[in-house]
């Protein structure tokens, strides 16, 4: 499988980056080498095998459903590169 | 004292111990060579003054009889690893100035058992490399160079700056994380030692997400059992990683220098690549018969699908990482580029804070995770993987207690050397390490010889699930017979 110019927009778009007209022909060449290196997956027969979803056989732990931290908000929006009040701040979304 | 930079951890935990030297000295002479070797670009931040601070408790408490196991040890720590008050960018312009309010929990444990930081290490942006060329601070340089050259050699990837530092005598120990051979690479490419732990033997809580099925924190160091001092203190059960496996860690020194007699060794005939440099087949048979010749016994192994686990690695790596990388937004933390809508505002940011590299796998990642390919890509890939961890445990079923493999399929190359035209060039780097992080199994490279140009290659050794232990005593009878190796002073 390849991807066309569309398609490398439409994707662009998704992930949330934005990307030049200029760019794209670029973009487009190095996922289509990528791609094109993971087809040889195809190759292989893989009818019945579960997909992996635990390197570890390991059960997933579980935690008390309480608050064990908090009254932070000074450290979470320490980083922020705009704030108000400790909210962050956005472009206006509703009008 | 300039000599106080050559010994290795645990000689210095000798002379710390003896008052043969303060930690304030040993850690001094170490910022001097620091100083002296910013051409390296090994450090993206010294922080000399917390180091020293760190040295004179250190040195308080060993005078009290209190130190501990790493008491007064000079380390780097890898710019990934966040660091309460000290800038971690992860070596990405999306991060900036980011400093973090908390400490990572394998840094929390290297100073709770009495470790110095004396900076924070270069790596590829995001870890996403193998030649640690995508930082936004530029390349490293390798200590060693190719003999009668003056050519800067990449010092592999993602933990570069860890492994030039350490191969330097920059720093007594570095903290490393792998996602796909990224402690090992490096570690071979400068004649250093590096384990890849099994998943879940290190917390990543506090690091700097990539792949989280993959990632794992460990130690690159002067000598095996250097490495396994520091393996002990990083390890251990944190209650913030629910995949941080709650287990005993073992005094991984005690394995040092202990019997691999009648342990039976997997030679994987699948690591035979056609047009393989002639030299990494020689040092491949010569690691062989060492471990023979100690009382190990070798025997043929195939792991058939093993040519499948790059390909499987290039969808599940990415994939994993644009969903990580989703946080960087421009509103809660880092770079923020200014747009007219949110919508703006996040493509502006990702756009000007993603090096290429980076964009590239988010994008694939993407792509592979979208609506109409999540099951011919990711899933088949899944399922893949699935067969490459069938391989190891079949092979292990047998008896086999440990594989050895050439730990990269060269030598340190030049900067800008590979994957300039086609990114795929780059990503072979790492063909002999990847199965490790997609079975979830515990990797050691150890420097085992040179190249005719004289530049360091190492060999790899392959464990069972949570038996780091076998790695150090079999990594200690290579590096017994190989010898140790340090480069040339050039910078």
């Amino acid at each position: 499988m390849s991807v066309d110019a569309a398609t490398v927009r439409r994707i662009a778009q998704l992930a949330r980056i934005a990307v030049t007209d200029a760019e794209v022909p670029h973009l487009q060449g190095e996922l289509n080498a990528m791609l094109a290196f993971v087809e040889q997956l195809s190759e292989v027969n893989v009818e019945g095998v579960e997909p992996m979803t635990s390197v570890t056989p390991m059960a997933m732990k579980k935690r008390q459903d309480v608050v064990t931290d908090g009254d932070i908000a000074d450290d979470i929006v320490k980083n922020a590169p705009m704030t108000e009040n400790n909210f962050f701040l956005v472009p206006k979304v509703v009008e | 004292m300039t000599d106080l930079t050559s010994l290795t951890l645990a000689e210095a935990r000798k002379g710390l111990a003896d008052k043969t030297f303060t930690s304030l000295e040993l850690t001094d002479a170490h910022l001097k060579a620091m100083e002296e070797a910013r051409a390296l670009n090994a450090f993206v931040m010294e922080t000399p003054d917390q180091a020293r601070a760190m040295a004179r408790e250190a040195d308080a408490k060993i005078n009290k009889g209190e130190g501990g196991p790493l008491a007064g040890i000079p380390l780097g720590i890898k710019d990934l690893f966040a660091t309460k008050d000290v800038r971690t960018t992860a070596c990405s312009k999306i991060l900036g100035n980011f400093v973090p309010t908390y400490e990572s929990t394998v840094t929390s444990q290297l100073w709770r058992d009495g470790a110095v930081m004396l900076g924070k290490l270069n790596n590829d942006e995001f870890a996403m490399g193998s030649s640690n060329e995508t930082s936004c601070f530029g390349p490293v340089g390798n200590p060693w160079r190719r003999e009668g050259s003056n050519t800067t050699l990449v010092p592999g990837g993602s933990s570069g700056g860890s492994a030039s530092a350490v191969a330097a005598l920059l720093c007594m120990g570095a903290t490393a994380t792998d996602t796909g051979g990224s402690i090992r690479q490096p570690a071979a490419f400068t004649a250093t030692v590096g384990i890849k732990p099994t998943y879940g033997r290190c917390s990543r809580w506090g690091i700097v997400a990539f792949a989280s099925s993959l990632d794992q924190a460990g130690p690159i160091a002067r000598s095996t059992r250097d490495a396994a001092i520091l393996l002990r203190s990083m390890a251990g059960h944190d209650p913030k990683d629910t995949t941080s496996v709650d287990i005993p860690v073992p005094d991984y020194e005690a394995a040092i220098g202990k019997s691999v007699k009648g342990m039976k060794i997997g030679i994987p005939r699948e690591y035979r690549l056609d047009g393989m440099p002639a030299e990494i087949e020689k040092l491949w048979s010569e690691g062989r018969k060492w471990l023979e010749a100690a009382g190990a016994e070798t025997v043929e192994v195939s792991l058939p699908h093993t040519k499948y686990a790059l390909p499987a690695y290039y969808i599940v790596a990415p994939a994993e990482a644009s969903s990580n990388l989703a946080r960087y937004d421009g509103v809660r933390y880092g770079l923020r580029v200014p747009g007219k809508s949110i919508g703006e505002l996040y493509e502006n940011t990702r756009a000007e804070g993603f090096g290429p590299e980076v964009r590239r796998r988010v994008m694939i990642g993407t792509y592979v995770l979208s609506a109409g390919y999540y099951d011919a890509y990711y899933i088949r890939a899944q399922r893949v993987r699935t067969l490459i961890k069938k391989d190891f445990e079949d092979c292990f079923a047998k008896g086999v207690n440990a594989i050895l493999t050439p730990a990269t399929p060269s030598a340190a190359f030049g900067i800008g050397e590979k994957g300039g035209a086609d990114p795929v060039e780059m990503y072979l780097n790492d063909i002999f390490t990847v199965t490790v992080n997609m079975a979830g199994l515990p990797g050691i490279a150890v420097p085992a010889g040179k190249d005719a140009q004289g530049l360091p290659l190492g060999l790899q050794l392959i464990g069972r699930p949570f038996d780091e232990e076998t790695l150090f005593s079999l990594g200690e009878v290579i590096e017994q017979a190989a010898g140790r190796f340090t480069p040339v002073r050039w910078w």
